[in-house]
């Protein structure tokens, strides 16, 4: 079973013999690294930009002017802020140009804490991105996903923003990618580069075969009455997690991944909560003008109605950065106890 | 009378064709950039009127870069796709274009926000063109992002082999930002280098601040030299100068595959745009006049010839902006195009 890590390399490597994907650059994303979570080892056409997140989404916008097919790296999501206004311009150029210039480019980067990553290693980027009109923006929690993820993200032609939850790159998930080996030993032998000397390695591709997953589709995760928590990336599996744990108190949790941030499935969410009545938003990108803020308010002008509660969404608390000390990161972004108090609190709540 | 006319003409006429030689380029060359010059100069003050008469809110564009800007435009390879030249143009660009042979209606329409302007339907400011069909790219109107872009197309030229080759123009004083060290940079790489011509107007002006104040080096070409690329530094007020300087770097590019730099100083002859009031600045060199005065000396064309250009130019710029008047604008409802490839998931509430 492949973790996250090699399902990215898995994907970008179909994508160069399917897609014509024809560049995987940015910070030590080339030989003889293949990126710091190794998500580009053995990859064909990866290259090493400079040191410079504006030069790497500057080239990969010129890239994807010409038509031809690239995944840009921002090597932390820590880092891409000082490129916002260029991924402003990525995202309305089509739009300026009156739908005359589309730009076909995937811009990938890990995001999240999680790793005891410190205030330059934790940051989280999704309600930034979903502020970026143009942008398709995705967030797996799988290694299934992530492969069907970036992969449609490659072959869109709009730009798409692939967050990857650095905390789960070396995850496991319970579902093979069609084609990928059923031993992890076996996968791993084939396209982990070895320690020490790589200048004659080459990674053996399994005949992986094409799976996508499509922008705008969630999947529910937990079957529930009670209520309805969504979240995505690291989070929904800590969602799961606690949904498991309240079911043996007696609580019945329909978790949602949304999988795709935007567009989102809101049919999915809509119908989940007609269900509930109840709703938990969870993600830990800061709670101030957080996207979930929108879920939860469209929530309430949709179906104020058939609420029960008050929605909720639990988010990363809104501070400067996330502190290195395990004290610190955990008071700033959702643990497993904060979910599962919210979940609670939210269907004790009687109208 | 007849003797003493005859006696003129054979004291003028050896001194002229003496001028012509000396000019360096062939007549039909500088004919034509004249002719290109006129047309750009009535097409700007066309714009600069429409402005005054309240049918546009906001003009910027390119008199006084016409020496430079018409003989690019006429070495630039136009065509569509990877084997023509990139053009990353900044919104004093019109000479530029109108010597690729831009219709003067379609920069009108432009000005005027009709939804007959073909590159950007009403969104944006004047000049900010996009001609996919020429290979130009939009026109932003943050600075210096273009530049890095611009290493972007020619990194993809670069590696399908073709000659084409990818052009980038831009002020003075946006070469403080850091996208202009990203392209220099990106573009001069060790084995890696890119078939990029990085080419700066230096009018000595950002909006009000002098380029006096805010620059150490001698030359911005310097910053050039410093990376091994080959620079040059002309004065752009001059389009035989600029015609030769850009000639020969475009040669140099297409042989070599690497890049070139030039530092044209250019005119900026009704300030920055509209926001300064868009009146003639009687300080600077008019390139259009000095020209015309080059050929008149040299016999090239006479007096009568240059009213007839410029009146016919001026009713060409009148009937655009009368046929651009009876044109459509943009409607509320089209907000939402091009927000996305095919229109697909632009507006949330229908997700």
């Amino acid at each position: 079973m492949a973790n996250m890590a090699q399902a990215v390399r898995l994907a970008l490597h179909y994508a160069e013999n399917h897609y014509d994907l024809k560049d995987v650059f940015g910070q030590d994303v080339g030989a003889p690294l293949g990126g710091v979570f190794t998500a580009t080892q053995g990859v064909k056409t990866a290259w090493n930009s400079t040191l410079d997140e504006r030069g790497i989404i500057g080239m990969a916008m010129g890239i994807a002017m010409t038509g031809d097919r690239c995944v840009a790296e921002i090597q932390f999501a820590d880092y891409i802020f000082n490129t916002i206004d260029l991924l402003k311009i990525a995202g309305n150029t089509l739009w300026c140009t009156n739908g005359q210039m589309s730009l076909p480019m995937t811009v990938m980067t890990p995001v999240g804490a999680g790793i005891r990553g410190s205030v330059y290693h934790s940051h989280s980027f999704d309600a930034w991105a979903s502020r970026l009109a143009g942008w398709k923006v995705v967030m797996p929690s799988t290694p299934l996903d992530a492969y069907g993820l970036l992969l449609s993200c490659i072959k869109d032609p709009n730009p798409c923003l692939f967050l990857k939850p650095k905390a789960l790159m070396r995850v496991r998930g319970e579902e093979l990618i069609p084609g990928e080996p059923e031993d992890e030993k076996t996968l791993k032998n084939m396209i982990d580069a070895p320690i020490g000397d790589r200048s004659n390695w080459k990674p053996k591709w399994p005949k992986i075969e094409e799976y996508l997953v499509p922008f705008g589709q969630g999947k529910i995760t937990r079957t529930g009455d009670q209520v309805t928590v969504v979240s995505y990336g690291r989070h929904l599996l800590l969602c799961n997690e606690v949904a498991d744990q309240l079911s043996s108190e007696g609580y019945s949790v329909e978790v949602i991944d949304l999988r795709s941030i935007y567009p989102y499935d809101w049919t999915m969410i809509k119908t989940s909560i007609e269900k509930t009545g109840r709703v938990v938003f969870v993600n830990e990108d800061t709670e101030v003008t957080n996207f979930a803020e929108h879920l939860a308010y469209r929530t309430v002008q949709e179906l104020f109605y058939n609420l029960l509660a008050r929605p909720k969404v639990i988010a990363g608390k809104n501070v400067p950065g996330i502190g290195l000390h395990p004290h610190l990161e955990d008071a700033s972004v959702p643990q497993k106890h904060d979910i599962a108090a919210a979940i609670k609190e939210v269907c004790a709540e009687v109208p | 009378m007849a003797i003493k006319k005859k006696k003129t003409q054979s004291k003028t006429k050896p001194k002229a064709n003496q001028l012509r030689k000396t000019l360096g380029l062939p007549s039909d060359i500088l004919l034509q950039m004249h002719d290109y010059m006129v047309k750009s100069r009535v097409l700007e003050e066309r714009l600069i009127k429409i402005y005054r008469a309240g049918e546009s809110f906001f003009w910027i564009g390119g008199p006084g870069e016409e020496a430079w800007g018409v003989p690019l435009g006429m070495l630039a390879y136009k065509g569509q796709g990877l084997n023509y030249d990139y053009l990353h143009l900044h919104y004093r660009c019109s000479p530029t274009l109108v010597a690729m042979g831009l219709d003067m209606v379609d920069s009108v329409r432009l000005m005027m926000n009709r939804s007959t302007d073909k590159s950007t339907g009403g969104r944006n400011f004047s000049n900010h063109f996009c001609i996919p069909e020429w290979n130009i790219a939009p026109v932003t109107s943050p600075l210096e992002v273009q530049y890095p872009i611009a290493c972007g197309t020619a990194h993809a030229q670069k590696r399908s082999k073709s000659k084409g080759i990818s052009i980038v123009t831009g002020g003075d004083a946006g070469t403080a930002e850091g996208d202009f060290a990203s392209a220099l940079i990106l573009a001069s790489r060790k084995n890696q280098e890119l078939p990029v011509l990085i080419t700066v107007q230096n009018n000595k002006w950002g909006i009000s601040t002098s380029y006096d104040g805010q620059h150490g080096e001698t030359h911005i070409a310097d910053r050039a030299k410093a990376f091994n690329i080959k620079s040059t530094v002309i004065n752009g007020n001059d389009p035989i100068e600029s015609y030769l300087a850009i000639k020969d770097s475009m040669d140099y590019i297409r042989k070599t595959g690497k890049p070139a730099f030039i530092e044209a100083h250019v005119s900026r002859l009704y300030g920055h745009s509209s926001a300064s009031g868009a009146n003639p600045i009687k300080e600077e060199r008019d390139p259009v006049k000095d020209f015309e005065n080059k050929l008149l000396k040299a016999g090239l064309i006479d007096q009568k010839m240059i009213k007839e250009k410029w009146e016919g130019y001026e009713a060409e710029g009148i009937k655009a902006a009368e046929l651009a008047r009876t044109e459509s604008v943009p409607m509320p409802e089209s907000i939402w195009d091009h927000t996305y490839v095919n229109n697909e998931n632009a507006d949330w509430r229908k997700f």
